[in-house]
Parts: C-alpha cells; sequence; structure tokens
C-alpha cells in the first residue's frame, strides 16, 4: 500500500539529480548519463500511473477510458527513442573528441556571439 | 502491506544513492557503474508496481546495451578524471536553484495533497503482462512502432556516419 | 475704384526675376549679358513705377490700394500680400527706383574688373525687389518681410569681398545689430495686432482716426507703440544707440554704400515713422524722444565725421548725421520735412559717394584722403560733381540740401519741447557738416598729390594706425581690386558709363530742391509739402482732395502755426543762420586745409586726449563690445554650447546609444557557447513555466 505520491516524488528526486548532474559535470558522457537518468525518471512516473489507473480506473477528456497499460507501451517507445539518441549522441561525442581532443563541455564552446 | 512499503523504501534509497553517486564522482567510469545500479533499482521497482515486462526490458536494453555502449565509449575515448575547469556561473547560480524550486514545488504539492491520491497495490499477476503489452503494441499502436523502427534505422545510419573516420 | 488696376505688384516682382536669372545662369554668363539683365528689369520697373505715379498724379482715389492675395489668416486676424500708393509712397518708389537705376548704371562701370560681377547684380536687384516691396506694403506685415529682406541684402553686399575678414565681420555686425532693432519693431507690431486686431495701414490708421483717441493720453499704448518702432527705426536708419554697423559697412563696394546706406534703405525707418505718424501724433512723448535721439545723433556723428581720413568714412558718418537731421524732423512732427530732406539727401549723399568712388577708381583704389590732393586739374568733371553735393550738403542755397535743411531746423525751432535747444544743435551740426565736407574736398582736390606719403603735418596718425592705416592698406588691395593688373599707373578719369549717373545725380542735387521752397521765401505755397499734406493728416485717407492750400500740419499744435506776416521774418532770420553756420564752417575747413595746413596738426596736438577719444568714435564699440557681445559670448560658449548642448543634448543621444549598446552587451553573455548555461536557461524556464501551471491550473 505505498501511496503513489511516493512514487512520484521520487521520479522528481530522480528528475532533479539528473538536471543537476546536467548543469554541474563538465564531462559530456557524464552529461548524457544524467540525460538518460532524467529518462529513467520519467519512465517511473508513467508505470506508476500506469498501475494506479488499473485499479482507479480514469476517463479521457472525451469520455474513453484510459487504457492502462498504455503506460507501458509508452515506456517502451521512451526506451527506443532513448536507445538511438544515445547512439547518435555518443557517435557525435567521438567525432567532436576528434577535432577538440577534450571530453570537456565547456571547451567547446565557439558557437558564441 | 507493510513490507510493500519496505521494499520500495529500500529500493528507493538504493536509486537515490546510485543517483547521487552519479554525481558525486569524478571519473565517467564510475559515474557509469552508478547508473547501472540505478536502472537496475528501477527494474526492480517496476517489478514492484507490477510491469513485468518493462522491467524485463529496463534490464535487457537499459541496463545491457544502453550503459554497455557508454562503457564502452569511455573506455575507447580514454575519458579521464575531470578537470576542474572554469565553468559556468550561470548553470550554477540560476540553474541549480531554478530546478530545486521546481522539485520542491512538486514535492510540496504531492506531500501536501497526494493523500487524495490513491495507492499502489502490487496487483493482479495479470496486469502488465507481455500479452497485453502485445495486443496494444501491435494493433492500437502499430503506426508509431513502425515509425520507431524507421527511427532506429536512421539512427544507425546516422551513428555510422557520424563514427565514421575523415579518410 | 473706377480707375484701372496699376498692378504695383510688378514694380517689386521685375527686380526679383532679375535677380533670379542672374543669380541662378548668371555664372555662365559674360559681364555684358549680366548687366543688361540687372538693368533691364531695373530700368522697368523705373518705367512701371512712373507710368503708376502718372496715372495716379491729378487726383483719383488715393491711396490707391490694391490686394494680390491673402497670405495669412489666422483667426480674425489675416494680413493681405497688399499694395498700397499715396503719395508719401510714390515720392519713395520714384526716389528707389530711379537712383537705384543710376547707380546700376553706375556699377557696370566700376564693378566691372571685379570677379563675382553677376553676384553682385543678383544681390543688388534682390535688394530693389525688397525695399519696393518694403515702401509699397500696404499692411506693416509685408514691409517687414521687406525690411528684413533689405537688412539681408546689405549683409550680402556688406560681405560682398568674403574672403576678407573684416567685410565678412562688418557684414555679420550690420545684420546683427539691425536684428536688434528688428525686435523692437516686432514688439510694436505686436501691440498694434493686440489693439487695433489688424496690421493694414487703411485700417489702423481709420480705426484710429475714427476712435476718438486724444493726445491727452500720455504715458500709454501709443507711447509703446510709438518707442518700439522708433527702437526698430534706430537700428536700421542708425541712429543712436544702433548707428555702430554703418561705418563698418563701407566694407562693401562704394556703389553699394551709395544706394543702401545712403539712398534708401537708411531711410526706410524714416518712411516707416513718417508711415506711423498717426500713431506718433497721439503720443507726444514718444515724439520727444524720437526728436532726441534725432537731435543727438545728428551732432554726435557730426564730431566723428571731423577727424576720419577714409573718405568714406567721412561720408559714412556724415549719412548717419544726416538721418538724424531726418529723424530730428519726425521728432518734431514736420513729417514732410522729413521725407523732403530724404529726397534731397539721396541725390547728393548718393553722388557723394559714387563721386567718391570715382574718386577712389581714378587713384587706382586709395581711399585714404591724406594721400590725395590736388586732383580737381586730374579728374575735373568728378570734381565738378563732387562740389554740387558739397555744397548742397552744407546748405547753401539754391542747392536742394538748403531748402530741406532749413525746413527741419524750421519747424525745430518751434517746436514746443525745447524748440529753441534743438534748433541750436541742429545749426551747430549744419556748421559741423559744412566743415568737415569741405576739409573732404579741400583734402581730395586741392593741394598737390602725395600718393603713398603721409603728410606728417597732418592730424597725428600713430593712435589711428592700426585701425585706418590697415584697413586703407587691405581695402587698396581689394577695394579696386585688380588695378595693378590694370597698369593704373597714373590719375585718370572714370569711363562715361560711370560719369553719366553722376550727371544726372548732380543736377538734381541742384534743382531737386526747388520742389520745395518754403512759403515765406517765394510767396506761394510749399509744393512738396502741400503734396503731402493729405497723407500727413491724421484723419483716414479719403478720396476728396484738399482743394484748400493746408499747412499740413498736424493736431498736435506743435508749431506755432502756419507762417504768417510776422513770422516771416523770423523765418528770414532762421534761414540766414544756417546758412552764416555753413559759411564759418566752409571758412575753417580752407584755413585748415588748404591756407595752414600745419595747423590741424598741432591743434590735435594740443588737445590729444579729446582728439584720440574723437578719432577713435568715443570708443563705443569698444564699450558694446565689453558690455555685451563678450559676456554674450561667454555665457553662450559656457553654458548653452558646453552646457547645454554637449552636455544635455549629445549627452541624451549619446547616451541613449550608449545605454542600448550596453544593454546589448548585457545580452549577449547569454550567447556564451557554453552547454551548461544554455541548458541551466533552458532549466529554469522549464520551472517557471511549471510554477505557472501550478500556480494556475491547479487551482482543484
Amino acid at each position: 500500500m505505498v501511496p503513489l505520491s511516493w512514487y512520484l516524488i521520487l521520479s522528481a528526486i530522480l528528475f532533479s539529480l539528473g538536471v543537476f548532474g546536467f548543469l554541474l559535470k563538465r564531462n559530456i558522457i557524464t552529461i548524457f548519463m544524467s540525460i538518460e537518468l532524467m529518462l529513467n525518471a520519467v519512465n517511473l512516473s508513467f508505470v506508476a500511473f500506469a498501475n494506479y489507473w488499473n485499479t482507479h480506473p480514469a476517463k479521457l477528456a472525451s469520455g474513453a477510458n484510459v487504457v492502462p497499460l498504455s503506460g507501458h507501451v509508452f515506456v517502451f517507445f521512451v526506451m527506443v527513442v532513448a536507445a538511438a539518441e544515445a547512439a547518435v549522441g555518443l557517435a557525435i561525442i567521438i567525432s567532436v573528441f576528434r577535432t577538440r581532443e577534450t571530453l570537456n563541455v565547456d571547451q567547446v564552446n565557439l558557437l558564441k556571439l | 502491506m507493510i513490507i510493500h512499503q519496505i521494499l520500495f523504501i529500500i529500493f528507493g534509497i538504493i536509486c537515490v544513492a546510485g543517483a547521487v553517486n552519479l554525481l558525486v564522482q569524478r571519473h565517467p567510469i564510475n559515474s557509469a557503474l552508478s547508473l547501472v545500479v540505478v536502472m537496475a533499482s528501477l527494474a526492480l521497482i517496476y517489478l514492484l508496481l507490477g510491469a513485468e515486462f518493462v522491467a524485463a526490458i529496463q534490464v535487457i536494453v537499459y541496463a545491457g546495451a544502453i550503459m554497455v555502449l557508454f562503457v564502452f565509449v569511455i573506455m575507447l575515448l580514454n575519458a579521464g578524471s575531470e578537470e576542474r575547469t572554469r565553468g559556468s556561473h550561470i548553470a550554477f547560480f540560476v540553474g541549480v536553484p531554478g530546478v530545486v524550486v521546481l522539485a520542491g514545488t512538486v514535492a510540496w504539492l504531492l506531500i501536501h495533497s497526494g493523500g487524495q491520491l490513491g495507492s499502489i497495490k502490487i496487483s493482479a499477476s495479470d496486469f502488465g503482462n507481455t500479452q497485453d503489452i502485445a495486443h496494444l503494441l501491435f494493433r492500437d499502436f502499430l503506426l508509431p512502432f513502425e515509425i520507431t523502427s524507421v527511427l532506429i534505422l536512421i539512427a544507425i545510419m546516422g551513428a555510422v556516419v557520424l563514427g565514421r573516420k575523415e579518410s | 475704384m473706377n480707375q484701372p488696376s496699376l498692378n504695383l505688384w510688378v514694380i517689386p516682382l521685375l527686380p526679383l526675376i532679375g535677380a533670379a536669372i542672374n543669380g541662378l545662369f548668371g555664372r555662365r554668363f559674360k559681364n555684358a549679358v549680366v548687366s543688361t539683365v540687372a538693368l533691364l528689369f531695373t530700368a522697368a520697373s523705373l518705367v512701371w513705377a512712373v507710368h503708376a505715379v502718372w496715372t495716379l498724379w491729378p487726383g483719383g482715389d488715393r491711396p490707391y490700394i490694391e490686394t494680390v492675395a491673402t497670405w495669412i489668416t489666422a483667426g480674425s486676424f489675416s494680413a493681405p500680400f497688399g499694395f498700397y500708393l499715396d503719395q508719401l509712397s510714390m515720392i519713395m518708389v520714384l526716389v528707389v527706383t530711379g537712383v537705384g537705376f543710376l547707380i546700376h548704371v553706375y556699377s557696370v562701370g566700376y564693378m566691372a574688373h571685379e570677379g563675382g560681377f553677376y553676384r553682385f547684380f543678383t544681390y543688388l536687384n534682390l535688394f530693389m525687389f525688397f525695399m519696393l516691396t518694403l515702401v509699397l506694403a500696404n499692411n506693416y506685415l509685408l514691409m517687414f518681410v521687406g525690411w528684413e529682406g533689405v537688412g539681408l541684402a546689405s549683409y550680402l553686399l556688406i560681405g560682398f569681398f568674403f574672403q576678407k575678414d573684416s567685410a565678412a565681420n562688418a557684414g555679420k555686425k550690420a545684420f546683427i545689430v539691425n536684428r536688434i532693432g528688428d525686435f523692437g519693431f516686432l514688439i510694436g507690431m505686436f501691440l498694434i495686432i493686440q489693439h487695433f486686431g489688424t496690421l493694414n495701414y487703411a485700417d489702423v490708421f481709420g480705426k484710429i482716426a475714427s476712435g476718438h483717441y486724444t493726445p491727452e493720453l500720455g504715458w500709454g499704448l501709443f507711447t509703446a507703440i510709438g518707442l518700439c518702432l522708433l527702437f526698430g527705426a534706430t537700428g536700421k536708419s542708425a541712429q543712436v544707440p544702433l548707428y555702430v554697423w554703418l561705418p563698418d559697412a563701407m566694407e562693401g563696394p562704394t556703389p553699394v554704400s551709395a544706394l543702401i546706406h545712403a539712398a534708401t534703405m537708411v531711410t526706410a525707418g524714416i518712411y516707416m515713422i513718417a508711415r506711423s505718424h498717426a500713431i506718433f501724433n497721439l503720443a507726444p512723448h514718444a515724439l520727444e524722444i524720437v526728436a532726441i535721439i534725432g537731435c543727438l545723433t545728428a551732432i554726435f556723428a557730426a564730431t566723428m565725421g571731423i577727424t576720419q581720413t577714409d573718405i568714406k568714412r567721412v561720408l559714412a558718418y556724415s549719412t548717419i548725421s544726416q538721418l538724424g537731421y531726418m529723424v530730428l524732423a519726425c521728432g518734431v512732427a514736420a513729417y514732410a520735412a522729413g521725407i523732403f530732406h530724404l529726397m534731397t539727401h539721396a541725390f547728393f549723399k548718393a553722388l557723394l559717394f559714387l563721386g567718391a568712388g570715382s574718386v577712389i577708381h581714378a587713384v587706382g583704389g586709395e581711399q585714404d584722403m591724406r594721400r590725395m590732393g590736388g586732383l580737381r586739374k586730374k579728374i575735373p568733371i568728378t570734381f565738378w560733381v563732387m562740389t554740387a553735393a558739397t555744397f548742397a550738403i552744407a546748405g547753401f542755397p539754391p542747392f536742394s540740401g538748403f531748402f530741406s535743411k532749413d525746413e527741419i531746423l524750421g519747424a525745430a525751432f518751434h517746436n514746443h519741447f525745447g524748440g529753441p535747444v534743438l534748433w541750436v544743435i541742429g545749426v551747430i551740426t549744419a556748421g559741423l557738416t559744412s566743415f568737415y565736407m569741405f576739409r573732404l574736398w579741400f583734402m581730395t582736390f586741392f593741394g598737390e598729390y602725395k600718393p603713398g606719403a603721409i603728410d606728417e603735418g597732418e592730424e597725428a596718425h600713430a593712435a589711428s594706425a592700426p585701425a585706418h592705416v590697415a584697413h586703407t592698406a587691405a581695402s587698396h588691395s581689394h577695394g579696386h581690386a585688380d588695378d595693378e593688373a590694370h597698369g593704373h599707373g597714373h590719375v585718370h578719369e572714370s569711363p562715361w558709363i560711370m560719369l553719366a549717373p553722376l550727371v544726372i545725380l548732380a543736377v538734381l542735387s541742384v534743382v531737386g530742391g526747388w520742389v520745395g521752397i518754403p512759403q515765406f521765401m517765394s510767396g506761394g505755397q510749399n509744393h512738396f509739402e502741400h503734396f503731402l499734406a493729405p497723407v500727413m493728416e491724421s484723419g483716414p485717407p479719403t478720396s476728396t482732395q484738399a482743394a484748400v492750400p493746408v499747412t499740413g500740419n498736424d493736431t498736435i499744435s506743435t508749431h506755432a502755426g502756419p507762417p504768417s506776416e510776422e513770422n516771416a521774418g523770423q523765418e528770414w532770420l532762421l534761414a540766414g543762420t544756417s546758412v552764416a553756420a555753413a559759411v564759418i564752417g566752409l571758412f575753417f575747413a580752407w584755413l585748415l586745409y588748404f591756407k595752414r595746413r600745419d595747423l590741424p596738426g598741432l591743434i590735435a596736438a594740443k588737445i590729444h586726449g579729446i582728439y584720440l577719444l574723437v578719432l577713435h568714435k568715443y570708443y563705443i564699440d569698444e564699450g558694446y563690445g565689453a558690455i555685451f557681445v563678450k559676456p554674450l559670448l561667454a555665457l553662450s560658449t559656457v553654458v548653452f554650447w558646453h552646457g547645454v548642448d554637449q552636455g544635455i543634448i549629445d549627452g541624451l543621444v549619446n547616451g541613449a546609444g550608449s545605454t542600448s549598446k550596453g544593454i546589448g552587451n548585457e545580452l549577449r553573455r547569454m550567447q556564451s557557447g557554453n552547454i551548461r548555461s544554455y541548458a541551466a536557461w533552458v532549466a529554469v524556464g522549464g520551472a517557471a513555466v511549471v510554477a505557472i501551471m501550478i500556480w494556475l491550473g491547479v487551482g482543484k
């Protein structure tokens, strides 16, 4: 009998930790990992709500029932996108590393006014 | 049941500890391993929520593939410990408070009125099984499914192109 | 009106067209074409003016008013482009066009070797346009347009040799001092508008006539208007205290001095006062001040004239003095006498200036009289016409100057306010006039011709050296600029194109006064005064001509009444006294500058202090400079330039620019290229959005 709000609080904590990591870390790969952490936090939210709607059915604004398992399906899609994004992002990091010889994100600042 | 709560708290603390460790560690490989811990504990929490399929693919895809990819790249690039360089003051002074405000607001809201939300039960065993998800995925959400396959194809091509050495 | 339209508007317009043609295209024309255009339009204007006067002469409706268009309409006030022809403006228009035409002819010869030939005639025609607008206008506003315009033309022409600093400064000085006077004129016009609601002569004078005003109002509206108008006149007509521009105006070419600063422009103030006589007649205190100023100016300028060594400067001070006479005449309400003197003065003063120009041309640009002498055998025609002019200005009968000056003095004597005092000062001035004019005559034409040497026996020149010799040396180089190239090695007579106007003016100087022979001499009426009588009545202009001879005196009994038999003896006495003064002046001039040429030097040495004071024009220019000019310049530089303009205005404008730059610089720092700061901003933005959504939407 865990209240739903606990799951959501945990999700919020993980999300904000992910944002902190994004803002405070200097290594680009670590920043990427923070992004993955954020996505995971959101996944947790979705799954929590999917379970919740299973026991407390909800209705959409149009009147149709919410399909509880759609939360899981959405998590599926999030994972797919995360995988694609990770692949492409890491490829970009590799190519940037080849030219700039550094993984420090503060040194990749040529696009400035 | 109280064991539900205890399990949730244990796994939650492991999760948060792993996330904090990710922030605290200097070497990215340590951060990567912490992230694996986070994902594993999240998979366990999913099991608590009765999402078997999601827990499985979390372990297989996230912890097993994506994190391995991260670790490969870290080793490939020979990333060392982070040096202390001049960072962005804005990030520190603006971003951090902003997120604190956000998180705090959400947390306050949930604590305050979360009681109106109900609670999660460890549900019946036929919730979240693969068959139902497959039904949804291949019937109602077929189009997004196909599009994601195209997305993966594009991502593969992009990764290959970007990862090539300049000749 | 039954008579045909005279189209007076053509008269000013013709010289304007000439000015436009010469101004726009004259640079490419040859001198002959430029002068033909200028002379043609001036002559056409003269012909038209004569025709208009001839048409209106035998009677008909005078004044003739024609309105061409409405210029300004503002509420209940409206000012038209309108023209006004009555006896007063008839005389003025004939003088302006006639003398102006003669001077144009003269200038063709005088300026033949100068640069900027077309420019000169453009400005000259432009001046004619403005002056004719001034005298023919039917309302004060249009007159003011002409007033300002002649000031402008004067500035352009005085500074004609603008490469010279002294000429440019003189032009500026003339314009600025004129403008100070114009301030008074404007205030006067505003008072008129406020009280009468209109500026048209016919309306204002009509309202005055029918308004039952009496002079016993004393210090009041009319006095205020009169004093303001007087201030304007002192600027334009070079009276005390605004006369200082006229001597410096001699920097301009000699025909300019003749036309503008002798015959026409400086008389505008007199004309204005005469035109506004209805207002002045109702303000006896203002008239008293007018008389005082005129008298003061006359004698003041005369004293300065006796020490000058530049031939044109002597004539300049003489002009100021004679204008003082005219203002004095207006001040004793003898407006007709003032206009009479204006006319005769135009003749002989223009002649004097043109003759001086002829002398200067003959000696190759020299203007210092001490370097002249003995010219009467070498340039005889010039000598004889200058003689005629000198006798005329000195007031010897039967020349024209005698009649006009004597009428003024006679009217002054009979004035109820300080009459005899004014008369005495006037007579002394006449003596001084005679003295310095004959001094000029003797120094220029008699004795020996010694170019280049300054006679040590003459007045001490050490103090005057910086001012005068430098001036004359400089003017020597420009006053007749190309004479070196001309190969003038000897004194020669001027060409006929310069002499012909001189002769015509000389004839006029001799006979011009005969139209105003006073009653006590001729037994008949004074034709001139009778002619102007209907204008000078304070009543509104009526269409019925006064068939009964009126003496032209006004409702103010400032005269002792029409001259009757017992007064005739007194009149003869007064006339004789002024002639005697002229003779005494001639005698002293003969003594000091012909017979015993060493005397002036001795006298100057004896009264060295006073002599220097007078020679330096009583240091008035320096005084004005210290009291008015320097503080104003300091105020302008420190407060207005540095303080307001550079500090405030530039500060505002530049400040706006630099503020924008500063803000931009600050905003630019957001685009640092640093990924983490971008992320931070995104996080903050997202947090803000969520917070707002929670606060707004989740109201439960």
